[in-house]
C-alpha cells in the first residue's frame, strides 16, 4: 500500500515540478514584465505544490529519500508526469493553452482530493486548489483576451490550443491509479474529473470564440515513466548543477 | 520590451490603491502596465499584494486622473500658508478626550 501511495504522489508531484521548470523558463521572456512576474507566481506556487508531495512521496521509500533526492536524482525513466507539463515551450498563447488545461485539470483534482483519506494529500490539496484555482482564472483571462482579440492573436490562439489539445487525454487516464488506493478513499480517479473538464474549457473556448479541438490523443506513456525528447534537455537543466556538486549547500 | 516594433500598441498604464485593512483609506503605492482594467487588477494583485499588504484593490488608468500642476503650484498651494487659522489649534482639547 505504501508503495503504490508512493507512486500516486510522485505522479502528482512530478507534473507540478515539470510543469514549474518549464513555466519558469518564460520568467524575463514574457510580453511585458508584470507578466513575467505572474508567471514567476504561477511557476512558485506549482513548485511549491511538488516539493510537498516530493517530500511526502519521499518519506513513503525505505530507506526515506529526500525531496531533493527524488527532483534531482531520478532519472528520465522514473519520471511519472504527464507529457502536457514537459512539452517545450512555444509561443505565449501556447502557454496560456497549456496552463488552462493543467490548471483547469489541477483544480479538479485537488477539490475532490481534500477530501482524501489521506491527511497529507488532504492538506496539499486544500492549500493547493486556491492557488490552482488562481492560474485558472489568469489562463482564463488571457485565453479570452486572445481568442477574442484580433485576427493574429486569434488564430495562434487556436493554432495552440490545437496543438496542446492531443495532450490532454492523457491527464485523464487513471490506469496508474491502483485499485487499492481508490477503495480506500486515498487517490482521486482522473477519469472521473473529466466531465467538469470538459464543461469548463468549453465554456471558455465558447466565450474566447475559440473551437474546442476535434483531435485524436497523443500516445501518451509519462505515467509509465515513457517520456518525449523534450524531457532530456529540460531534466539537463532541473538536475545540471546538483548533479556536478552532489551535495552540495548554499 | 521592444518600444518601437512597428504594429504593436504599448498597453496603458494603471496606477495602484490598496486599502491595508478595513476601516482604512486606499493608499497610492505604484503603477503598473496592463491591456485592460481587469488585467490590471490581477497584475496589481501579484504586483504589490505578495505579502498581504492589502484587503481591497482600486486600478485607475493613469491618463483618466486629472493632476495639478508643478508650475502652478505656488498660486495652487501657497495662499493656505498664512490661514493659521484654517487649523485647529485654537482651543483646548478637554481631559478624557481620547479619540480626537
Amino acid at each position: 500500500m505504501t508503495t503504490v501511495l508512493a507512486g500516486y504522489v510522485l505522479a502528482l508531484a512530478d507534473d507540478a515540478l515539470v510543469a514549474a521548470q518549464r513555466m519558469g523558463e518564460w520568467i524575463a521572456r514574457a510580453p511585458q514584465i508584470e507578466e513575467d512576474v505572474a508567471l514567476g507566481n504561477i511557476a512558485l506556487d506549482l513548485l511549491g505544490q511538488a516539493r510537498s508531495l516530493l517530500t511526502y512521496a519521499g518519506s513513503l521509500h525505505t530507506p526515506v529519500r529526500t525531496e531533493d533526492d527524488l527532483a534531482y536524482l531520478r532519472d528520465e525513466h522514473e519520471f511519472r508526469n504527464v507529457h502536457l507539463v514537459e512539452r517545450p515551450n512555444g509561443d505565449f498563447g501556447v502557454a496560456m493553452a497549456r496552463l488552462l488545461v493543467l490548471s483547469t485539470y489541477q483544480c479538479e483534482l485537488y477539490d475532490r482530493l481534500r477530501t482524501s483519506t489521506d491527511p497529507t494529500l488532504a492538506a496539499v490539496a486544500a492549500k493547493a486548489v486556491k492557488e490552482v484555482d488562481y492560474h485558472r482564472d489568469h489562463a482564463t483571462q488571457w485565453v479570452l483576451r486572445l481568442g477574442d482579440g484580433t485576427e493574429e492573436s486569434r488564430h495562434r490562439m487556436q493554432a495552440a490550443l490545437d496543438a496542446e489539445w492531443p495532450f490532454v487525454a492523457e491527464l485523464f487516464d487513471g490506469s496508474y491509479v491502483d485499485a487499492a488506493l481508490l477503495g480506500a478513499g486515498a487517490a482521486v480517479d482522473p477519469g472521473g474529473l473529466r466531465p467538469a473538464f470538459d464543461h469548463r474549457i468549453a465554456g471558455v473556448v465558447a466565450e474566447a470564440t475559440l473551437t474546442l479541438p476535434d483531435v485524436g490523443p497523443a500516445a501518451g506513456g509519462g505515467r509509465r515513466g515513457e517520456h518525449t525528447e523534450a524531457m532530456a534537455p529540460l531534466l539537463d537543466e532541473l538536475q545540471g548543477v546538483a548533479r556536478a556538486h552532489p551535495g552540495a549547500t548554499w | 520590451m521592444v518600444e518601437s516594433e512597428p504594429g504593436r500598441r504599448e498597453w496603458p498604464l494603471y496606477e495602484v490603491f490598496v486599502r491595508a485593512r478595513r476601516g482604512l483609506s486606499h493608499v497610492h503605492v505604484g503603477s503598473l502596465h496592463a491591456p485592460d482594467p481587469e488585467m490590471a487588477l490581477r497584475n496589481a494583485r501579484d504586483l504589490y499584494t505578495r505579502r498581504q499588504e492589502g484587503v481591497s484593490l482600486w486600478v485607475v488608468e493613469a491618463a483618466l486622473i486629472t493632476a495639478s500642476s508643478p508650475q502652478e503650484k505656488d498660486a495652487f498651494f501657497e495662499p493656505a500658508a498664512d490661514k493659521i487659522y484654517r487649523h485647529p489649534t485654537f482651543y483646548d482639547v478637554p481631559d478624557g478626550v481620547e479619540h480626537l
